[in-house]
């Protein structure tokens, strides 16, 4: 959407809003918001990469950085409020009758395949819908630390491709990421109560 | 066919020593805290004459009675539940608590058949002082801790308000329904009718217990039900004291209620603290163990039970107590002691729980056979079918309720199961002898074992066919995958950022400061100064690598569940053993009772999972396989697959 400065968001903005991210307390957001550093007027704000490098837990975790980029889309440095809720709008619980539903033409933001797939971005940086063995030792190395050599690592690393993979490209695609974490209940591990 | 000839035998021998003694004094036959098994206090015919000649053979059976009946008992306990498992396919239909019910009712038949009068019954005392503790503690022992403390608020809110709501409702339409046929049922008033209610509506641990256990649902539903029983002790005691004590006194005013509301907190909470005292001052104790591992095992019991004594004494809630006291004790007892005697400890808890739970149901059967039975269609019915709708309802209400705070939502199916396996058991049959004796106790007491059997048999046969057919969710039972593994904790991760970024307090916070309260003070008190540092940890991961390398590598092999966690929890043990600055953050279902912990430096990042991974990586190698070790570490003995942690437990002690 492009980085507007200080835009006051208007009501069909707002509405557009919720139609997009299904998330019907997006005006209450605020209310939730308010212990981290990022809130103030957050719907004028607009967030930078420093905003949330100043949340101190976010710092120390280990993907923290991957997590950052998430929220900002392809090379920019500036999200809005609206591409801020889009984001978290992923981690909303899949409530029962929006599985049968089909108002949306795509699918929810907060479908099963959404939220692996943005589990699955994060592992893949160059966005060629593949973890290669590089991305996902980075990834490891990142969760690990310093501790583990890397022929140790990259044994982890090599072992959990050759459970994925099924096609022997090395490399692990999204349907076998999907088809990997198939008996992970993902819906409950990714979601966020109270964000609904 | 063997056990159950050696049924019979032993049978035979039960009614054979028991003829031997003094006959039956007739007010005894419903003994009230004469001891188990025990006829009577026998001061007959003295075996011992005034000897002729020197006699080469005499039987001298008084001797040793008491404790020869005791046995006996429970040697037919134990041939009884070999002789189910003999046959494959009836286990699987019928629960093993109906079996043993009805093992109880023939050899109580028989005894009665013999002897023309009433079989011994279960005295109260017995039953709550030696037979339901081992059960209870070897629940809360293996309680899976993390998920119950997820769904805590449910399980509260179900034990105290589902619990209130059933001793009232059956309680009330009871005196309803005895108000309909006062001809029959006049007697009985409000009054009793509570009691008879407060003690009919809990849910028992044993059965629940027993039932459950063979059905593998999903855990939060397990959990669920399973955490329920074991909680609503607490209301189930005081409110059945409360009724007691109002029958004895002349009249009830408003006040004596009110107090009455003021001792569920206090025997509820008090037997929380009388567990939490216990549990660590055991915790402490098995710091200093080491020098005298053998003994080590004994101080899990010995504090356990003296917890539950002291809150019986006090007459605070003793389930509470020693749940309580078992969960508290639980992580530092197992960093502490060795490996073998948390083998022991877990073996033994599993033998007494299963010998209890045995007992307990053989002698509900015996117990059945009474004297006199006195019969109400009308009580009898109705009791049943309030007891049903009154709990369907609650859990019904309750859970509407609960729903809109829940994030994992409890379905119907899970709803309609939490109602229906809600199985009455022992505790009632025990309470309800203790009544203070008035006309219509008898009724009481035949409708309590009706309804206890009803339970069992009913809805414990049908409710694993309805688990069936609703399609319950199911325990999961795959083998955990590397990739499983490290996706997870990418999504784990993930999660805890999302949250920080929304700065969310939920209950991940509070859980995370507990766990830093829990590392700074507890564990550096309770746990002795342990050897395992860094450098075991790279030692176990150097062993585990040298097995991978020296075994062959061929497929990808699973890992089974128990080795998995066997190894998780000495890799989540030893991780946190050191390094105690960081703040620890645990997320939603984490695999493993400890921690996600955030480091602040690059250093010591989450290495504990990266063992799991290693050793994930390793698979099931055969362990002999330990010829390839070059090192100067003493190779440890190799066992079957499953002592794998009790091998590397070894080879850290080394």
């Amino acid at each position: 959407m492009g980085s507007r400065a200080s835009t006051l968001l208007r009501e069909e903005e707002i509405e557009e809003i919720k139609k997009e991210t299904g998330c019907k307390l997006c005006q209450n957001a605020p209310l939730y918001l308010s212990q981290t550093s990022i809130t103030n007027p957050v719907f004028n704000s607009v967030f930078s990469r420093e905003d949330f490098q100043r949340i101190p837990e976010l710092a120390i975790n280990p993907l923290g950085d991957r997590i950052i980029n998430a929220f900002f889309p392809e090379g920019e440095d500036q999200v809005n409020f609206r591409g801020f809720m889009r984001t978290l709008a992923h981690f909303r619980p899949i409530e029962d009758n929006e599985k049968n539903k089909n108002a949306a033409p795509s699918e929810p933001l907060n479908s099963r395949t959404n939220k692996l797939l943005f589990a699955f971005r994060l592992y893949d940086l160059d966005r060629d819908d593949k973890i290669s063995r590089d991305e996902l030792l980075q990834v490891l190395r990142m969760m690990v630390g310093v501790n583990i050599s890397d022929e140790q690592l990259g044994s982890i690393a090599d072992r959990t491709i050759q459970e994925a993979d099924t096609n022997g490209d090395n490399s692990i695609s999204f349907n076998e990421f999907m088809k990997v974490l198939e008996k992970v209940d993902v819906e409950q591990k990714m979601s966020i109560r109270f964000l609904h | 066919m063997a056990p159950f000839l050696s049924l019979l035998i032993y049978t035979y021998l039960v009614l054979r020593c028991s003829s031997l003694t003094a006959p039956v004094d007739p007010s005894k036959s419903q003994p009230m805290g004469s001891s188990l098994g025990q006829n009577s206090s026998s001061e007959g015919v003295p075996l011992v004459d005034v000897p002729m000649a020197l006699g080469v053979f005499s039987v001298d059976y008084h001797h040793v009675q008491a404790p020869f009946e005791i046995v006996l008992w429970i040697m037919l306990a134990s041939l009884a539940k070999l002789g189910f498992h003999w046959s494959g396919r009836i286990p699987a239909v019928v629960p093993e608590s109906c079996l043993l019910i009805m093992v109880g009712l023939l050899v109580g038949g028989v005894i009665y058949g013999v002897r023309h009068s009433a079989p011994p019954t279960l005295s109260a005392d017995a039953f709550f002082l030696f037979l339901l503790p081992p059960i209870v503690l070897d629940a809360g022992y293996f309680l899976p801790g993390r998920l119950f403390f997820e769904n805590l608020g449910t399980i509260l809110w179900y034990a105290l308000l589902g619990t209130l709501w059933n001793v009232l409702g059956i309680g009330l339409s009871l005196y309803g329904v005895c108000l309909l046929c006062p001809s029959s049922l006049g007697d009985v008033s409000l009054l009793h009718c509570l009691l008879f209610g407060s003690l009919i509506a809990a849910v028992d641990p044993v059965a629940v217990l027993s039932v459950f256990q063979e059905m593998h649902v999903n855990e939060q539903l397990h959990i669920l039900v399973f955490g329920e029983s074991l909680l609503n002790d607490a209301v189930t005691v005081v409110l059945y004291q409360l009724f007691e004590s109002f029958l004895r006194l002349p009249s009830v005013s408003g006040l004596d209620v009110l107090l009455g509301g003021c001792r569920v907190l206090v025997v509820g909470f008090g037997g929380l603290f009388v567990g939490l005292f216990f549990g660590l001052v055991a915790a402490l104790t098995s710091r200093f163990t080491p020098r005298v591992p053998v003994i080590a095992p004994l101080f899990v019991f010995l504090y356990s039970y003296l917890s539950y004594l002291t809150s019986e004494m006090l007459h605070l809630s003793g389930i509470t107590a020693i749940v309580t006291c078992a969960v508290t004790m639980k992580q530092y007892v197992e960093a502490n002691v060795s490996e073998r005697s948390n083998s022991s400890i877990q073996y033994f808890l599993k033998m007494w729980s299963s010998v209890s739970e045995t007992l307990i149901f053989i002698f509900l059967g015996v117990s059945t056979i009474q004297d006199v039975h006195m019969w109400s269609w009308l009580f009898v019915c109705a009791t049943l079918l309030l007891c049903l709708i009154w709990r369907g309802s609650g859990v019904l209400l309750l859970t509407a309720v609960v729903n809109k705070v829940r994030r994992n939502k409890v379905t119907f199916r899970d709803q309609f199961i939490i109602a229906y396996g809600g199985l009455r058991g022992a505790i009632c049959f025990s309470l309800v002898f203790l009544i203070d004796d008035f006309p219509k106790k008898r009724l009481f007491i035949t409708t309590t074992i009706i309804v206890i059997l009803f339970t069992v048999f009913v809805q414990g046969m049908t409710i694993k066919p309805l688990v069936d057919l609703l399609d319950v969710k199911r325990k999961k039972r795959a083998l955990p995958t590397v990739s499983e593994e490290i996706h997870s904790r990418l999504i784990d991760h993930l999660l805890a950022g999302i949250e920080d970024v929304v700065g969310y307090w939920g209950q991940h916070y509070w859980k995370d400061k507990f766990e830093q309260f829990n590392r700074k003070f507890l564990r550096r008190f309770l746990i002795r100064e342990e050897q395992q540092n860094r450098s075991s940890i790279l030692r176990v991961y150097q062993e585990l690598e040298r097995r991978e390398q020296g075994a062959d590598r061929e497929t990808v092999h699973p890992l089974l569940p128990e080795e998995m966690d066997s190894i998780r929890r000495i890799l989540s043990r030893n991780l946190l053993q050191f390094n105690s600055r960081r703040p620890t953050y645990s997320r939603h279902t984490l695999h493993h009772d400890r921690a996600l912990q955030r480091h602040s430096s690059l250093g010591e990042r989450d290495t504990q999972f990266v063992f799991l991974c290693a050793v994930c990586a390793i698979g099931p190698r055969s362990i002999s396989q330990d010829s390839s070790i070059p090192e100067e570490q003493t190779a440890p003995q190799h066992g079957p697959k499953k002592h794998l942690s009790f091998d590397i437990e070894n080879e850290k002690n080394n």
